[in-house]
């Protein structure tokens, strides 16, 4: 079992220093930062200077390992677009995107949940139908026209809610909230659902799929022997044993939830990390990309890591030394 | 007539005339790619050419004389005057051909490193499913992003728009080829047990006539079902990333591009420039996902998930 933490581990640390390798062949190679930085109005003085700033003169093995030793204490270059340290601004707009990220992980679990639980009740039935038809037409539209659909409903025609920003935020210096103001809250309500639907149909598949199989197994009809009566049955017995994949299915999603929040913040011009990103792409901003490319793959990777040790927790199988 | 009896007699032709779905599926996806091929044909007018805009035609509703020329654009035009039909023809075709062009470079990298990685094995097999693992912890449209990014930072400044349409396609068929290779190789690792093979190399075939005309025709049946069902998500990747601004340049807008540009009209009124262009995106891709769908119910190939 050790032997497979240890093994697992290290797999983990190949991965991310081979997506370093790539953010840096991204730092040495891609483009010429001078042009990216400076107009058409510059000296040769001007281009020295910045050349001698950015260490584009220096050799390759010691640019490579000024990257690496820098990477590791935070330091991922200055953005070529705002002259600041592209670590920084994506710190900055971190806040926003694990904020959204959050509300929508929340919302898909205890929605994915709850339909599940009623459509594996009631298998049958016009709200069941009703559920199960839209949530296939759900999720065969791209994320980012249900973001425009649900701008058109409840921003255009019901002028509900905002159709961009994040409203009022509050600043704690390192984190921003919108959610102690009402503006705040009403702006993360359509980015919220765009970003979660995808991820709520997921869940309450899967809740529905696990817990039929679950009531048609023999301890809930000797529960239904026994006289209990449906609730218990159906709460106290059929749905605690659901919960334990779908649990590890929904640790999994949220690497997905970060990478999709792309899309919906452009929709939505959430100002996150993935609308940064997109920005730094049009731009080629390559230390802001490079930086969400690292940031990205280490929760990717660290997300991938927890759990799989959940997985080594949960099944005897993998803890008895056999490798998975 | 040979080949088309024996069409006609086999067991997916009666499968789909079994599935009402599979036929107006099939009836949606054809006429649609007929009509993007023939889009210089079929479109009223040419929205890449500036002689045949005129500013006065802009924003011309669907269906109604333009108050100004008494055009009449059958889904309306944009502000330049451009008739909505046509470049939803012509974006289509872009968006099309990325797509087909995309699925095609996975398939072809997907199908010989299973294959190899199938009658190799050992560490290469390893090795490169180690890869497939790896890639597919991250979602293919992050994937196909961040390739997009960083083959775009290696393309010369001048040549970017130009070559952005290519560039879209490498990303997208590199963020896609894992679903290719673990499914040919758990077909070809089946087949490779079988004796036609053992037979082959008896009679002195090498490895690469074994790998490609003996094993490889063998599993094309899963391969075919991937291909469908990929060129449904390529299709919607192409429509995200332009979506997104980070795809096809504005000189040749897909119908990602054009929902791009019609979101812009949203809280305007004009309504069409963004519908149209999202309605034709949405049966596009509908349609090949639901051919996909009966595809894999009907070879019912034994696919991973």
């Amino acid at each position: 079992m050790i032997s497979y933490i240890i093994k697992r581990a290290m797999q983990s640390v190949v991965v991310l220093l081979a997506v370093g390798l790539v953010a840096f062949g991204m730092f040495r190679f891609v483009g010429d930062p001078i042009d990216n930085m400076l107009g058409q109005e510059r000296t040769d003085a001007d281009v020295e200077r910045l050349r001698e700033l950015l260490g584009l003169n220096d050799p390759f093995i010691v640019q490579y390992w000024d990257f690496l030793t820098g990477a590791i204490q935070g330091d991922m270059g200055v953005s070529f677009r705002q002259g600041r340290p592209a670590l920084d601004i994506i710190l900055e707009r971190l806040p926003a995107t694990l904020e959204l990220a959050t509300v929508s992980a929340v919302f898909a679990m205890v929605m994915g949940i709850l339909l599940g639980i009623y459509t594996a009740i009631n298998r049958k039935g016009f709200v069941t139908t009703t559920i199960l038809t839209t949530s296939l037409i759900g999720v065969s539209l791209p994320t980012f026209l249900i973001g425009i659909l649900l701008i058109y409903i409840f921003a255009v025609e019901l002028g509900w809610l905002p159709s961009f920003g994040r409203g009022d935020v509050v600043d704690f210096g390192w984190w921003t909230t919108g959610l102690t103001s009402w503006a705040g809250i009403k702006s993360l309500i359509l980015p919220a659902i765009t970003l979660g639907l995808y991820q709520m149909t997921l869940i309450m598949r899967l809740v529905r799929s696990e817990m039929s199989e679950i009531l048609r197994q023999d301890y809930i009809r000797f529960a239904r022997a026994r006289g209990l009566t449906e609730k218990t049955i159906n709460f106290r017995h059929a749905v605690k044993n659901t919960l334990i994949p779908v649990i590890t299915v929904a640790g999994l999603q949220i690497g997905s939830i970060i990478a999709f929040s792309i899309i919906t913040e452009t929709v939505f011009q959430w100002p996150g990390v993935g609308l940064l990103f997109i920005d730094s792409v049009q731009f080629v901003d390559i230390p802001v990309m490079a930086s969400y490319l690292m940031l990205i793959s280490v929760m990717f990777v660290g997300i991938n890591f927890i759990v799989d040790m959940l997985y080594l927790a949960i099944d005897p199988r993998l803890r008895d030394g056999k490798e998975g | 007539m040979d080949m088309l009896k024996r069409a006609m007699e086999s067991d997916l032709y009666w499968s789909f005339r079994q599935s009402p779905v599979a036929m107006a599926s099939a009836a949606v996806a054809l006429s649609l790619i007929l009509a993007s091929i023939f889009a210089p044909l079929i479109a009223p007018y040419n929205p890449f050419d500036p002689a045949s805009l005129n500013l006065m035609n802009g924003f011309s509703s669907p269906m109604e004389p333009n108050q100004f020329t008494q055009d009449v654009f059958w889904f309306g035009s944009d502000d330049q005057g451009r008739d909505v039909l046509s470049t939803i023809l012509y974006g289509m075709r872009i968006s099309l051909f990325v797509g087909f062009a995309a699925v095609l470079f996975a398939m072809i990298i997907g199908v010989v490193l299973g294959l190899i990685s199938a009658y190799v094995g050992g560490r290469t097999d390893a090795f490169i499913m180690r890869i497939a693992d790896i890639q597919l912890t991250f979602p293919s449209i992050l994937v196909a992003m961040l390739i997009f990014g960083i083959a775009k930072g290696f393309t010369p400044v001048h040549l970017r728009d130009q070559m952005a349409i290519w560039v879209l396609i490498v990303s997208i068929g590199l963020s896609d080829w894992v679903q290719f290779a673990r499914v040919v190789r758990g077909a070809a690792l089946v087949e490779k047990k079988k004796e036609y093979v053992e037979a082959a190399t008896l009679v002195g075939r090498g490895p690469v006539a074994v790998i490609f005309l003996h094993i490889l025709p063998n599993v094309l049946s899963p391969v075919l079902v991937i291909a469908t069902i990929s060129l449904a998500l390529a299709i919607i990747a192409e429509a995200t990333l332009s979506f997104l601004g980070v795809g096809a340049p504005p000189t040749e807008p897909s119908l990602g591009t054009l929902i791009r540009i019609g979101q812009g009209f949203l809280f305007s009124g004009e309504w069409w420039i963004l519908f149209f262009p999202s309605v034709t995106l949405l049966l596009l891709a509908l349609s090949v996902n639901l051919l996909g769908d009966w595809l894999r119910d009907a070879l019912n190939p034994k696919l991973d998930d």
